[in-house]
């Protein structure tokens, strides 16, 4: 069992490059080297991809939500001019075996449903065609006859399904996928002990990343290796891209997979094997390159990647001095149809799951049910947002019941700055932090006193205006262990996260840094040129940066989870120290000096205090290369300027079981935000009237993009909190399956400005204490936003407890609360 | 039904082609002629990453058919400036990061066009009205807003250098 509390002997870490140096490069407002590809039109997609004699797929999908496939009829389909061929799950389990499944044991997913449809747009069918007109065509022709199983909707009934209601039959009795309970410290005891316990049903709503761009692969087949060349926007192929391999029963090293620019994620590409594995299928049996993209229904219904959809009932318990000591929840979670990630997105909430807080236990009962939905993937927080909603609604709930101030009880209930590295009742760690220092950077930035003030001005005048607060942790750095850690049985038990960098110098000069992982909308050639130029003194105008293939791959676990700046920025400093040492050994020469007297300046190798005496690294680069004979015969000295370096997780540890996960996402973040909102209580409508978002990602390689992201991020909360919702009806029915009634949030919907504030608390563990900040304002801005709108209505008496809270459900709160005799 | 033969001015140039009727023109513009700098979202019409001008106005080429624009004028992205010649407004995009993974972009970056015809100094308001009408999933927009104030500054200074 995991104690918490501060850590007398900290873990060593591998830091290298310390916090706090002067720098160049990082920490500048460099302009993105991605931007003008995007800006001219000419990034490379998915759908940008055309191959000669290239043919297009659609799918067939399915109209209902649960039913065995009793028959298909495709010869019309297949009568159609154009249409190359057809394939059924019958014919695809043939080629193809289950797509990959972090669960243990997995629950099978096939690329195209066999004998059972378990969602609405579950693809029954692929149709390759000469062109994806044709192809819808064709799918429209093929007659499936369906017998219709009793469809789940309500997660509260999947728990008590039995008979043909249960999806995986094979797995169980009910639809069940997982019901756990973990006790971290002493929950009972301190329940027993409370002087207060804080109770409150929450409801946090499906939605998804819903990237503007979609899912999609244009896969060729070379009959003449056998070889198979996948391009895809997904990520994660340099690390589990053999899995498409096993997928189509063939050997690794027979699929190239080849990544594109991908327009947007948010998780939902984190691992493409669905359209993967059906474009390679196509390939494979019509001879001819296919291409398949999901079209935006597709997307909607079927991309695998809903985000987490839950029910907690959550209990905190306090002190006499109003501490918190142990929080308590059991949860209801809809996977929907299948179960790619396991509980995961339940173990990373364990990451952070007392929050910024001094909470010395916590029990969590964990149910994970099957429903006839879409499955879950990852949404920008891979459910640590919602932890942090739950977290920070039961300390707005306790604040309401105890009449307490919301910032004292914060601060009050604070990890202090001198309590790093902290372990958290789960066995994980927190780096380092400065909670109260952001809460007083926000109040500040706000002019929280002054809102006070105003807040009552406007409630004097009949306006319901209020101010949220939110102060949340963004967990950074995933280790693999939390792929597979609240597995019964483990199962593929990895325990490594790595990400590589490759660094070339060229003859004359010019830097060439091979990621290998994709660009997501993310900065990553930003990031990765940044700190190569910070380290050899390059003009980051210099270097280029271009993304490795799987057969030319490193390995490399790509974008998410708030990791990709911290193993990038890892990776490129360890490329660069091999290019470093080099250098210097072949300036030593060129210069006559000792390698130890010498430094990087400006671009150039020199003799430290004599100035002129320096060859510029193209000199150096030029005789790298080209003039071995003229090196000493050193076998470290072959020619060339070149480096590959594999950055692994900079701290995690072995969980000890159940009670203790051990550390597995230390490098811990932290923001709070203040809105200030104004509610119609006519209409229901949110707006906002000022927004602060202080963020701490430890030290920032390029403070636009940090800001990009907080925007960004917040924005997507928003959404969450008041917009976005995938509707299914009781018979499984998506009721919302385009941008017309899955509203993403518009400008309108926005605050006109998100006033940021940094704050630098840097890592200890990782290379210039560079923390995460990707999934940004997402994590915070959900709980944010739902305590300023309860604040605005505390005249009412409303409380709010599900998101989205869309006009008509906050209307619908106002006139009970009015009906209960609130002004 | 029969292909028909269309003329489309993209970009200054004509294209003369032989189209199903059904065809969409973000297929025409994207397959047909080559230019995929116009991108495909929502296919219905609701966030804007299509936009392209058609005759000068900004128009959501998901929800147009080739046919529609047979003798009319097209702008896309590409009509603006190139690699190493940023128009202004793309320019100011890049300057004050409105865009994070460049997919709602050229339609951003089309409909902006089209705004700032209109209207060469439009307010914070006037901008955020227009830009109401399309999506943008990365940036939260505010950004974009900066962009779009930005290339006004620029456009300004550009027109005094002239």
């Amino acid at each position: 069992m995991a104690e918490a509390g501060k850590i007398l002997s900290p873990p060593a870490g591998r830091q290298k490059e310390r916090p706090n140096q002067r720098l160049s490069v990082i920490g500048t407002r460099m302009l993105r080297k991605e931007d003008p590809r995007f800006l001219i039109g000419r990034g490379h997609f998915i759908d940008d991809i055309e191959l000669p004699n290239m043919a297009h797929a659609a799918a067939l999908r399915s109209p209902h939500a649960h039913a065995r496939i009793k028959s298909i009829d495709a010869k019309a389909a297949r009568a159609l001019p154009g249409v190359i061929c057809i394939m059924t799950g019958e014919d695809a389990a043939k080629e193809t075996g289950p797509l990959p499944c972090f669960a243990n044991p997995p629950v099978e997913q096939r690329c195209l449903a066999l004998g059972k449809v378990r969602h609405v747009g579950e693809p029954v069918a692929l149709v390759v065609a000469d062109s994806r007109y044709i192809a819808e065509d064709a799918a429209a022709l093929i007659q499936v006859e369906y017998e219709l199983l009793p469809a789940v909707s309500d997660m509260m009934e999947a728990i008590n399904s039995r008979g043909d209601a249960v999806l995986h039959p094979e797995r169980g009795p009910d639809n069940v996928a997982e019901h756990r309970n973990y006790t971290f410290g002493p929950v009972e005891q301190e329940f027993a002990a409370a002087t207060h316990v804080v109770k409150r049903r929450l409801r946090w709503s499906r939605s998804g990343g819903q990237p503007l761009e979609t899912a999609g692969a244009v896969a060729s087949y070379d009959e003449g290796s056998g070889k198979f060349t996948i391009h895809v926007n997904g990520s994660m192929y340099n690390y589990i891209g053999f899995t498409i391999a096993t997928a189509l029963k063939i050997p690794s090293h027979q699929v190239n997979i080849v990544p594109a620019d991908a327009g947007g994620s948010f998780g939902s590409k984190l691992f493409l094997h669905k359209v993967s594995v059906l474009a390679s299928l196509g390939a494979r049996a019509s001879g001819r390159p296919v291409k398949y993209i999901e079209d935006r229904i597709d997307n909607i219904t079927a991309s695998d990647n809903h985000g987490s959809d839950r029910i907690y009932d959550v209990e905190l318990a306090l002190d006499a001095n109003h501490r918190m000591t142990a929080l308590r929840y059991k949860v209801v979670d809809d996977y929907g149809a299948y179960f790619q990630y396991g509980l995961g997105t339940h173990g990373n909430g364990f990451s952070q799951t007392v929050g910024p807080y001094r909470i010395r236990a916590v029990g969590a009962e964990i149910y994970a049910v099957f429903t006839n939905k879409c499955q879950q993937g990852a949404c920008r927080g891979f459910g640590s947002e919602v932890t942090n909603f739950m977290i920070e609604r039961i300390v707005d709930a306790a604040v309401e019941q105890l009449n307490l101030d919301p910032i004292a009880f914060r601060r009050d209930n604070f990890i202090q700055p001198d309590e790093f590295p902290y372990q958290i009742p789960t066995g994980n760690l927190y780096d380092s932090g400065n909670y109260p220092g952001a809460l007083d950077m926000a109040l500040q930035m706000l002019g929280y006193e002054a809102w006070r003030d105003k807040q009552q001005a406007a409630r004097a005048q009949g306006r319901y205006v209020g101010i949220g607060i939110a102060s949340c942790q963004e967990k950074g750095v995933f280790s693999a262990t939390e792929f597979w850690m609240l597995n019964r049985s483990p199962g593929f038990a990895l325990t490594s996260s790595p990400e590589s960098a490759s660094v070339k110098i060229d003859p004359t000069g010019k830097a060439v840094i091979s990621l290998h992982a994709p660009c997501w909308g993310n900065s990553p050639e930003t990031v990765a040129a940044m700190v190569l130029a910070e380290q050899l003194t390059m003009d980051p105008a210099d270097i280029s940066v271009t993304y490795s293939d799987t057969d030319h791959g490193l390995p490399g676990t790509g974008p998410g989870g708030s990791r990709y700046t911290v193993m990038v920025t890892g990776a490129v400093t360890g490329a660069a120290a091999i290019i470093k040492e080099k250098l210097t050994r072949v300036a030593g020469h060129m210069l006559e000096a000792d390698p130890r007297d010498l430094e990087f300046r400006g671009g150039k190798v020199g003799v430290k205090g004599a100035p002129g005496l320096e060859a510029s690294i193209a000199e150096i680069a030029m005789q790298a290369h080209f003039f071995r004979l003229s090196l000493p015969d050193d076998p470290a000295l072959t020619s060339g300027l070149d480096a590959n370096y594999t950055y692994d997780h900079p701290l995690a540890t072995l969980p000890r079981g159940d009670g203790d996960f051990g550390i597995f996402y230390p490098i811990m973040g932290h923001m709070c935000h203040m809105p200030v909102v104004e509610v119609d209580i006519e209409t229901g409508q949110v707006s906002f009237l000022d927004y602060v978002a202080v963020h701490d990602c430890g030290t920032m390689i390029n403070p636009m993009t940090v800001d990009g992201h907080v925007r960004g991020g917040t924005a997507q909360g928003i959404g969450t909190a008041l917009l976005e919702e995938f509707r299914y009806d009781k018979s499984g029915q998506l009721l919302n399956t385009s941008f017309t009634d899955y509203l993403l949030p518009r400008v309108g919907n926005l605050p006109p400005q998100v006033r940021i504030g940094h704050l630098v608390t840097p890592s200890p563990y990782t290379e210039y204490g560079v923390k995460g900040a990707g999934e940004g304002g997402r994590m915070v801005a959900p709980p944010a936003v739902i305590s300023a709108i309860e604040d605005a209505l505390r005249p009412l008496g409303v409380r709010i407890d599900t998101v989205p809270v869309t006009p008509s459900r906050l209307r619908a709160l106002i006139r009970e609360a009015q009906a209960r005799g609130g002004r | 039904m029969e292909d028909i033969e269309i003329n489309v001015i993209v970009n200054g140039r004509t294209f003369k082609r032989r189209v199903e009727p059904r065809l969409l023109l973000t297929d025409f513009i994207r397959h047909g002629i080559g230019l995929t700098g116009t991108h495909v979202g929502c296919e219905n019409g609701v966030c804007g990453a299509c936009t392209v001008l058609l005759d000068g106005l900004a128009t959501r080429a998901c929800c147009t058919l080739a046919v529609q624009a047979d003798g009319r004028r097209i702008e896309t992205v590409e009509s603006l400036g190139r690699l190493n010649n940023l128009a202004p407004l793309q320019r100011a995009f890049w300057e004050m990061h409105g865009l994070q993974c460049g997919y709602c972009t050229p339609g951003m970056l089309m409909l902006m066009t089209e705004l700032l015809r209109e209207n060469p100094n439009p307010d914070r308001d006037t901008i955020r009205a227009r830009l109401n009408d399309n999506i943008c999933r990365c940036t939260g927009y505010e950004d974009i807003v900066n962009s779009v104030e930005r290339a006004v500054e620029l456009m300004r200074t550009e027109t005094a250098g002239r």
